[in-house]
């Protein structure tokens, strides 16, 4: 596979912080050569002249219509039983009465 | 008791059904024996991660108590299956082969869990898995890689590794597994089992812990076609709880398998044949299209143009998909939260830096440069749009065939640590997987023969958007050559 140099490592740290994932500098590096091979095999994708073709983000919108547009994803608005708050409440690794816990939210 | 009168080697759906139905064994004592094949051979093959024995005895119990009372039994009766780990299971763990969900037991059951147990099924417990279900080799699961049966020293494929390798160890007569560019067929292939990945809608989603969800599809992984038949059956339709199911009707998956394959048109895909492909496994696919056209099929070369780039196109929008659907795991609802940080945003990476693993990472990393302003219409809309080319190709050959059949892999169950350093290798692998998880047609591996190492060779039948039904048949007519 042909490498190219398009990512630095800047960008892998941007990355990282817009995707909330702290890197190692260890990681670093690793990822920028991971990513940079990937991306080389990813252009071949400019080969191919796409001007005039629709993106297709799933395939009922190929199988004629959306979903949405022929009602099929609609249910009747009913009220029913849902999970019970407390044992979805007991997965959380923190929490106080009916509030999830986190460490403070504004950083100073 | 059980044990002189039931062969788990051979046991079937119908045959584990028949046998409780008959008095010759229990649902319970059929349980209990998979239960100790677990114990005593799963310690070196790993495939599972949570045993439900609690659950599955209770159910055991009652399947016999309706046999007992000569009740008509339900479909899927006594049958012992497993499930892989990112589909959920009422009070079970659910850790998706990932450290970030450790110790998190979901309060509900996927539809899919539930439609299997009401149908009579015994769940046995959780599979191992690839890591969030990004993987071909099973190598990325956090607690340790799966081992395939037929070969200790080769990885069973990915993502569904746990799926795949129980049924050909014995350990359950069927999996539930997940496919997103490849993980039902490609392990099925390598451990010597039928894996089918059902058209995209076919089966509820609810309750599967999401990687990428335009691609995302759950299905059986079983020891014969019917089987897997038996299965969808029971598993198909739409699903109040997921919008993207279909309401379209369930065909009698069973009941066409007796359907002659006679007259029906074969494709074979010319790009699926080209370089990179092992030559014993060129073969024994000629050899399956020669039994078929033998069988009456007429078998015709047609073109997918674009194949590939269906490897490009899958990981730019896997990945993009994946590093959205992933943003949930913070350490705020559920699993792992990191102890030492002391503002939330350093909270979330702290958590998100230990929890994930190097793939999960590597494709949040892609995915979400994917989508970063400035490459977005560059990588994700040009990929959208390939995805376009890559439909139509699949709806061009099912104007002129019935169904295409190719290889699902380059190549046979490769070593443990053989592609781990090459991620672009890694991914090659799918190479006869991904256009159709893209494209949203139906597809089943089914055993077509062997290397002469002994390692497993599996067929791909693939067909038109929910025609799984004609998919089945073929494959059956497929399996039936092998017992000749």
């Amino acid at each position: 596979m042909k490498e190219q140099v398009g990512v630095t490592l800047d960008d892998v740290r941007r990355v990282a912080e817009l995707a909330n994932l702290e890197l190692t500098t260890e990681e670093e590096p690793k990822m920028q050569r991971d990513l940079n091979a990937i991306l080389g095999h990813i252009d071949q994708l400019n080969e191919l002249d796409t001007a005039g073709v629709p993106a297709m983000a799933q395939v009922g919108e190929m199988l004629g219509g959306t979903l949405l547009g022929r009602g099929e994803a609609l249910r009747a608005d009913e009220v029913r039983p849902s999970l019970d708050r407390s044992e979805v409440m007991s997965s959380a690794p923190e929490t106080e009465g009916r509030f999830f816990k986190v460490p403070k939210v504004i950083e100073r | 008791m059980s044990e002189k009168v039931v062969d788990l080697q051979n046991l079937t759906i119908d045959s584990a059904r028949e046998a409780i139905a008959s008095g010759k064994t229990s649902a319970t004592a059929l349980a209990e024996l998979h239960y100790d094949r677990i114990a005593s051979l799963d310690g070196k093959i790993n495939s599972f991660l949570a045993l439900s024995r609690v659950r599955a005895m209770t159910q055991a119990q009652k399947i016999d108590e309706m046999a007992a009372k000569g009740e008509a039994l339900p479909p899927l009766a006594g049958v012992p299956v497993g499930i892989k780990d990112v589909l959920v299971m009422q009070g079970a763990p659910a850790t998706a082969g990932s450290l970030i969900l450790k110790g998190y037991r979901p309060p509900y059951d996927a539809t899919v869990v539930a439609k299997l147990e009401a149908a009579g099924a015994i769940l046995l417990g959780k599979l191992n898995c690839d890591e969030f279900a990004m993987g071909s080799s099973n190598e990325n699961s956090a607690y340790g890689p799966v081992l395939n049966p037929r070969d200790l020293s080769r990885v069973p494929g990915g993502s569904s590794g746990g799926s795949a390798a129980a049924v050909a160890a014995d350990f359950a007569a069927a999996t539930l597994g997940t496919d997103t560019g490849g993980s039902i067929r490609q392990p099925a292939a390598f451990c010597g089992v039928v894996g089918v990945l059902p058209t995209y809608g076919r089966v509820s989603r609810y309750g599967l812990i999401a990687f990428a969800s335009s691609l995302d599809r759950v299905g059986p992984l079983t020891k014969t076609v019917k089987d897997a038949a038996s299965v969808l059956q029971v598993i198909a339709g739409k699903d109040v709880m997921d919008a993207t199911s279909s309401s379209r009707p369930v065909d009698d998956y069973v009941g066409d398998l007796t359907k002659p394959v006679e007259g029906l048109r074969i494709g074979v895909p010319e790009e699926y044949f080209g370089e990179g492909l092992d030559s014993e496994i060129r073969q024994a696919i000629d050899a399956t299209i020669d039994g078929l056209r033998m069988a009456g099929c007429v078998v015709k070369p047609v073109s997918l143009p674009h194949t590939k780039y269906a490897i490009p196109t899958y990981y730019v929008i896997a990945t993009a998909e994946a590093s959205s659907n992933l943003s949930r795991f913070d350490g705020v609802r559920f699993g792992l939260r990191a102890e030492e940080a002391n503002t939330l945003s350093a909270m979330f990476r702290k958590t998100r830096d230990q929890g994930f693993g190097a793939e999960v990472k590597r494709r949040i990393l892609l995915g979400t440069y994917a989508l970063s302003a400035g490459y977005y219409d560059a990588y994700y809309r040009k990929a959208q749009q390939v995805r376009t080319l890559l439909t139509r190709d699949f709806m061009a050959a099912f104007a002129e065939v019935d169904v295409l059949v190719a290889p699902v892999t380059p190549t046979p169950a490769f070593k443990l640590g053989e592609k781990t350093d090459d991620p672009v290798q890694m991914y090659l692998e799918d190479i006869y997987s991904v256009a159709a998880s893209l494209a949203g047609i139906c597809g089943i591996s089914v055993p077509c023969g062997q290397t002469k190492d002994g390692l497993p060779i599996g067929v791909q039948i693939m067909a038109k958007h929910f025609d799984e039904a004609t998919m089945l048949r073929v494959g059956q007519a497929v399996e039936k050559q092998q017992a000749h």
